[in-house]
């Protein structure tokens, strides 16, 4: 007699099982989570860095916390990924985190290629030099033949290019991969020039010892319009960060603040305040969240005034003035479109 | 029937695929090949749906569009203007620089470590234990850090290297690089070079004979002048005939750096410095396990055939070590070039800070950029391997 035996038949059983990545609203997977998870920079004086108790602070982290405390009610509830100029893309586009806020360029490539979504611009800003006073340099145009500390992963360095081909000089670059080691070379004079957005050199001489010693050249060599970036395809999540960083901004327009807002929400009599606090309208629901999601959030961190003023402002040692960052109605360039 | 009784009629049977011991290696080995190609086709396709999901489609089409960033330390003509292919090569250029040069000064370093620590002179094998035994156990990337702080804390900045050189108006150690004269090639050089090649090539036909003269006559030659004369002396001859082809490009004060002159920077000095001295400590152990390995009656009879010492080691005991030392060796090799790619962390523009850094990040392209890489350094560790695994076949023991 024949004995039956096992047939072979393995292909059927490997038909490949296939497991694709989360795919599901954004906005659900944080409210399940109940945490926002966001990706700032490795530490920036003024923008993201940890303070003495290991708490992150910063203009950058505020806004995750604003966005936090209007989706989840808690501002506390954020998971903070450190980023370098190198890994964000990259944890941003695999969902590693719901939102890159990293004083990251909204430049085309990285719009539409890269396939993100800049949720508006937090901070006008530009790229610059800093060098040391004892070089005796006044203007980038004598930058002829010196060398430049920049960090990879940004446009930094395709506008140095740029510049000094433009300006026909030469220079030698030195690449460096987070802000600190390129403050470290730059104060050990592995180089002459050190060359980031304005806004980080001020950052990075407010920490250094001497910061008089150091000058800030008067040449700004590029657009950097900074802001807060999400993923392609999920509008609903980016509609919701959009909107939260336009409160911020709506808010200094109409003198709410992290101490009124409260009380501006019980007794304003300005329509545009009371939809935007959630007292009339159905504005947040529309866009899945609490009404008072607007209220949340300023009271969480203040308006956008208020955010500048407390880590990059004139008081603090960053010691930016508001600039092209004042309100449209101070003469400056943040203007955010009607809520209504 | 029973299981291992081969059917009278020959005729084959599906049941034999498992029972018959002769089909079933086969049989085992194709369902392990199946179970291995699904699950790679599972990772692929997974990576393909998740990329087309996140809209990514693959190409490798960037890789002629410019780069516009601009590369320090460079062997080959490059721009901000060049294509990014032309930056990868770079790159590759800069880890075969770096991984070759470590490769022979660990091979140096790690030769002498490893005789000098079974030398009889307490103090120095116990030098050489200090430094194998400290060196092989601290991470390379915080050597590699620690060497380029090192660099670029001591060595003085270039106005003060200006006032302090190491030979004035032509070499110079700043913290950003060692200054030597580079070379100016005018028409003719090529005579010059082909003088060389020819004297090298002599020598080692000038090597074969002393050493055929040697075993007939017993007479030693000072190998060493002769093979530094003809090595110099014709090439010498040509580059004045020829009349001076090749002059020295001294390097300057500029405005804030150096000028002219050639520049090796720091960064890849540091990378130098630190994985040669990480990966000579492990050659150095090999060494000594290889020399330990042969017998000592082979150095006693050595000496009482009157070889001196040194003699002794060079000619009886290194090649036989030779044979036990070299396939560990091989993988020292391959460490140092997959090592190599630390780099970025001084930020020398290797492979990996190239095509794996600025450029993955400028196209954002992760798949393409990380797949071209590993290639690469499959390809080059697979070269070193079989170019050294030549070299073991032809040094190896053999069978007679």
């Amino acid at each position: 007699m024949k004995k039956m035996i096992l047939p072979v038949a393995l292909g059927a059983a490997f038909a490949a099982a296939s497991f694709s990545v989360a795919s599901a609203g954004t906005l659900e997977d944080v409210k399940e989570r109940g945490k926002l998870r966001c990706a700032v920079s490795t530490g920036l004086a003024g923008f993201s860095y940890t303070d003495e108790n290991g708490k992150w602070q910063g203009f950058d982290v505020d806004y995750c916390r604003a966005v936090a405390a209007a989706v989840l009610g808690d501002a506390d509830a954020v998971e903070f990924s450190p980023a370098t100029g190198k890994t964000r893309f990259t944890m941003l586009a695999s969902g590693e985190v719901d939102i890159l806020s990293r004083n990251t360029t909204w430049t085309f490539s990285r719009d539409v290629d890269l396939k993100f979504t800049f949720l508006g611009v937090s901070y006008y800003d530009g790229q610059g030099f800093m060098v040391k006073k004892s070089l005796g340099v006044n203007s980038a145009k004598e930058l002829d033949g010196a060398t430049v500390c920049i960090q990879t992963g940004t446009t930094t360095e395709l506008n140095l290019s740029d510049y000094f081909t433009a300006e026909g000089m030469s220079y030698e670059p030195l690449a460096i991969e987070t802000n600190t080691e390129g403050r470290q070379n730059y104060l050990a004079d592995a180089c002459d020039v050190y060359t980031t957005d304005a806004s980080g050199l001020a950052a990075s001489r407010a920490t250094f010892e001497n910061a008089a010693d150091h000058i800030i050249l008067p040449e700004i060599i590029s657009k950097e319009p900074l802001g807060p970036l999400v993923r392609h395809g999920d509008d609903q999540w980016a509609d919701i960060g959009r909107w939260v960083l336009n409160a911020m901004k709506i808010s200094e327009e109409k003198g709410i603040t992290a101490a009124n807002v409260d009380d501006m929400a019980a007794n304003s009599k300005d329509p545009e305040v009371k939809r935007l606090l959630g007292v009339s309208g159905e504005m947040g629901a529309s866009i899945g969240l609490d009404n008072d999601f607007a209220l949340q959030a300023i009271k969480a961190v203040g308006n956008y005034g208020e955010v500048f003023e407390r880590h990059l402002g004139t008081e603090t040692k960053v010691n930016l003035a508001r600039g092209l960052n004042a309100s449209w109605t101070e003469g400056g360039l943040q203007y955010a479109p009607p809520f209504r | 029937m029973s299981a291992s009784t081969v059917p009278a009629d020959n005729s084959f049977q599906f049941s034999q695929l498992w029972r018959d011991a002769r089909y079933r290696s086969y049989t085992i080995q194709i369902i392990a090949l199946v179970v291995v190609l699904s699950v790679v086709m599972m990772l692929i396709s997974n990576a393909v749906e998740n990329l087309e999901a996140l809209g990514k489609d693959f190409n490798f089409g960037f890789l002629s569009e410019p780069a516009g960033y601009d590369i320090g330390q460079m062997l080959v003509e490059y721009s901000a203007a060049s294509a990014h292919w032309k930056a990868a090569l770079v790159g590759l250029l800069n880890t075969l620089l770096v991984a070759l040069l470590a490769c022979v000064s660990a091979t140096v370093l790690g030769v002498f470590a490893g005789i000098l620590r079974l030398s009889n002179n307490w103090v120095v094998s116990r030098l050489m234990a200090v430094y194998i035994e400290g060196v092989r156990n601290v991470p390379l990337l915080l050597q590699i850090l620690a060497w380029y702080a090192v660099f670029i804390h001591v060595l003085p900045t270039p106005k003060q290297a200006l006032k302090a050189p190491v030979i004035e108006g032509a070499v110079y150690a700043t913290n950003r690089g060692f200054y030597v004269p580079g070379l100016t090639l005018s028409n003719g050089y090529l005579f010059v070079v082909g003088a060389l090649l020819a004297s090298v090539a002599g020598i080692f036909v000038f090597r074969k004979w002393a050493r055929k003269r040697q075993e007939e006559t017993g007479q030693i030659l000072p190998l060493g002048l002769i093979s530094l004369g003809l090595l110099i002396v014709p090439a010498a001859l040509v580059y004045f005939a020829v009349g001076m082809p090749i002059a020295l490009d001294y390097p300057i004060a500029g405005r804030f750096n150096l000028q002219g002159g050639l520049k090796v920077g720091t960064p890849l000095i540091a990378l130098w410095f630190a994985l040669s001295i990480y990966s000579g400590a492990f050659i150095a152990e090999i060494v000594r396990a290889g020399i330990m390995a042969i017998s000592k009656g082979q150095s006693e009879a050595a000496s009482a055939l009157g070889l001196r010492p040194n003699r002794t080691m060079s000619l009886v005991v290194l090649p036989q070590a030779l044979r036990i030392i070299i396939p560990p060796m091989i993988s020292n090799y391959l460490n140092i070039t997959k090592n190599s790619s630390l780099a970025i962390a001084v930020g020398y523009m290797d492979l990996t800070g190239t095509l794996g850094g600025i450029t993955l990040n400028q196209t954002g392209r992760e798949m393409e950029c990380m797949l071209l890489l590993m290639a690469t350094y499959l390809v080059i560790s697979l070269s070193i391997s079989g170019v050294m695994n030549a070299y073991n076949e032809s040094v190896k023991l053999k069978g007679r």
